[in-house]
């Protein structure tokens, strides 16, 4: 019989004992999360049956880096919770679904400016620019800091495909072979949807590595996001991702209810 | 266990341990208020385990004996174990503030422009759920008041409507947004035409202009050379089915000659605009907005350019 005393007079044994104390804790919190599926909604086009979240095009993602370095998640959250306020002000409440391509997850935890889980489509172009350039010359009120350098600094977009093979070692669908996009049948028999059943032709060209570079110039050239069709800026890419921002499930084509069941 | 034992000096009980062959401790019991206030917090976590979702079992969870009723947007009535979710649901559609506006929404949703303007109480809901829709949705661009940015967002205070200012015209902009388009005559005009036809603009509202130059700008205007009448019409009144710009109306919302001093600097900004083109955007707010939503925000929408010019 393990004494009381020993434990309080034996530094070691008291260290791991502490150590397994606290492990059941964690261990009760975290490892349910890794098997209960049922609390991700599957949100699939009722229509095509194609799937609504897609992973970032290689500009958005780019664009996703530069929020995460500009620190952007100290101060906006991307997280609307299901309260009567915040669907009001920020539209429908986020879905579990909606950041499982996010890593690290930007769902933040302090709302210094306002929560952007669905700012995508709110504002044109030409004021996400003008706002991230001179805040206060929109909003008066703000206390945002200016970002005067994106619009300056040349995005550099060499490194993209390394950076949606990194994505892809821990589980986001961007694909390499032929394989991964066109789907596969293993030696069992188990079929494999590859990316274009799964998203649809259009977003699976998007989600291949190998075309990384070319389908994030031709995503910035077409969308001119920052207004100077002569380089590809930061703000480019920044403001792409922020207009794609919530904008990825069409809730019209869903009943209400049809989230409620995944709670 | 220590057996406990009474120190002979304080007459207090001791727990029992001994180290360094002298030093004690006294048994100094929790506060009583305490350890209930513990217990009772245990006795509130097994009241919540059974009252609402908490513990994983293999792939599910315990769902608890609360439950929530609410209305399916198919109208059906369901009743569920408590969650946030159903919460929220059943909190839009009976909670005490829902129900509070659902009456006037019914009403605002059911009446005409004419007679929500006409009817104080209907003018008043109008006047404050439009403001709370406005400075979340419109106010970014076009500021709190609807004074807009000049040169970059146009301002809603006036009489003047790039996209035309009726009700059914403002409720398109705002379900289906609207792509203002100038095309940028760099490569059509050289600077001399640009430099006559920016002078003919000026002329159009009365502005300080060469009139020599005005005079050929007509031309280019009007001509296949500019083609600026095709979508301002030679008159230079502008298209609300193109959103392209009255010249007429000493408003301006793109080059802002009202905020320049010198003729020379009021020439250059419409020049500006002549050689680069503009490229704005008003964003979709259909899928964002309710359709009565909309009603009551085209409603504050007129409320805010008619009081303005009282």
């Amino acid at each position: 019989m393990l004494k009381h005393e020993s434990i309080e007079t034996n530094s070691g044994l008291l260290i791991v004992l502490t150590l397994v104390a606290i492990g059941i804790g964690g261990l009760v919190e975290i490892v349910p999360l890794h098997y209960i599926d049922s609390t991700i909604e599957d949100v699939k086009d009722p229509q095509t049956g194609v799937e609504m979240v897609r992973p970032y095009s290689p500009l958005e993602l780019r664009g996703r880096d530069i929020y995460i370095r500009e620190g952007c998640y100290t101060c906006h959250s991307q997280m609307i919770r299901p309260f009567r306020d915040e669907d009001l002000r920020y539209g429908h409440y986020s879905l579990a679904a909606e950041s499982k391509y996010d890593h690290p997850f930007q769902w933040g935890s302090k709302r210094t400016g306002p929560d952007l889980a669905r700012v995508g489509g709110k504002y044109s172009n030409a004021w996400h620019t003008q706002h991230l350039t001179a805040p206060r010359s929109v909003v008066p009120e703000s206390i945002m800091p200016n970002y005067p350098w994106l619009m300056q600094t040349e995005l550099d977009y060499s490194d993209v495909g390394a950076r949606m093979a990194a994505l892809k070692k821990v589980g986001v669908p961007y694909t390499l072979t032929k394989d991964e996009y066109a789907g596969w049948t293993d030696e069992k028999g188990q079929k494999h949807p590859g990316t274009v059943e799964r998203f649809g032709e259009k977003v699976a060209n998007t989600l291949d590595i190998n075309r990384a570079e070319d389908n994030l110039l031709a995503q910035a050239k077409a969308g001119n996001y920052d207004g100077d069709p002569s380089s590809i800026s930061e703000m480019d890419a920044l403001v792409a991702y922020l207009q794609v921002l919530g904008t990825m499930v069409d809730f019209s084509k869903f009943d209400e209810d049809y989230f409620i069941q995944f709670r | 266990m220590a057996t406990p034992v009474k120190d002979p000096l304080t007459g207090a009980e001791t727990t029992g341990h001994v180290w360094d062959e002298t030093l004690q401790e006294f048994n100094n019991p929790l506060p009583r208020w305490w350890l209930w206030t513990f217990y009772a917090t245990i006795i509130f976590a097994l009241v919540y385990w059974f009252t609402y979702p908490s513990w994983p079992i293999g792939s599910t969870y315990t769902k608890g004996f609360s439950s929530i009723t609410y209305k399916t947007d198919a109208g059906e009535t369901k009743t569920t174990h408590w969650n946030m979710r159903a919460l929220l649901a059943q909190d839009m559609q009976t909670g005490e503030q829902a129900l509070k506006q659902k009456a006037y929404l019914e009403k605002v949703s059911a009446a005409s422009y004419e007679q929500i303007a006409q009817d104080p109480d209907m003018s008043a809901f109008v006047r404050s759920y439009g403001n709370g829709i406005f400075g979340d949705k419109c106010a970014a661009c076009h500021q709190a008041g609807g004074q807009g940015v000049a040169g970059l967002f146009p301002t809603l205070v006036d009489d003047d409507w790039l996209w035309g200012g009726n009700v059914e015209q403002i409720h398109q902009t705002i379900v289906g947004g609207r792509n203002g388009y100038m095309p940028a005559f760099n490569t059509t005009l050289n600077p001399e035409q640009v430099d006559e036809v920016a002078n003919y603009v000026l002329s159009l509202s009365g502005i300080e202009h060469n009139a020599d130059a005005a005079a050929k700008g007509q031309k280019i205007f009007n001509g296949y050379a500019g083609g600026c009448y095709q979508c301002h019409t030679t008159a230079g009144k502008g298209l609300t089915s193109q959103g392209s710009a009255n010249l007429t109306d000493k408003i301006w919302t793109v080059a802002d000659t009202t905020a320049e001093e010198t003729p020379a600097e009021r020439l250059k900004l419409v020049k500006n605009v002549i050689t680069n083109g503009i490229q704005r955007q008003m964003p979709v707010f259909g899928a964002k907005l309710s359709e009565t939503e909309i009603k009551v925000l085209v409603a504050y929408l007129k409320q805010m350019s008619t009081t303005q010019q009282q």
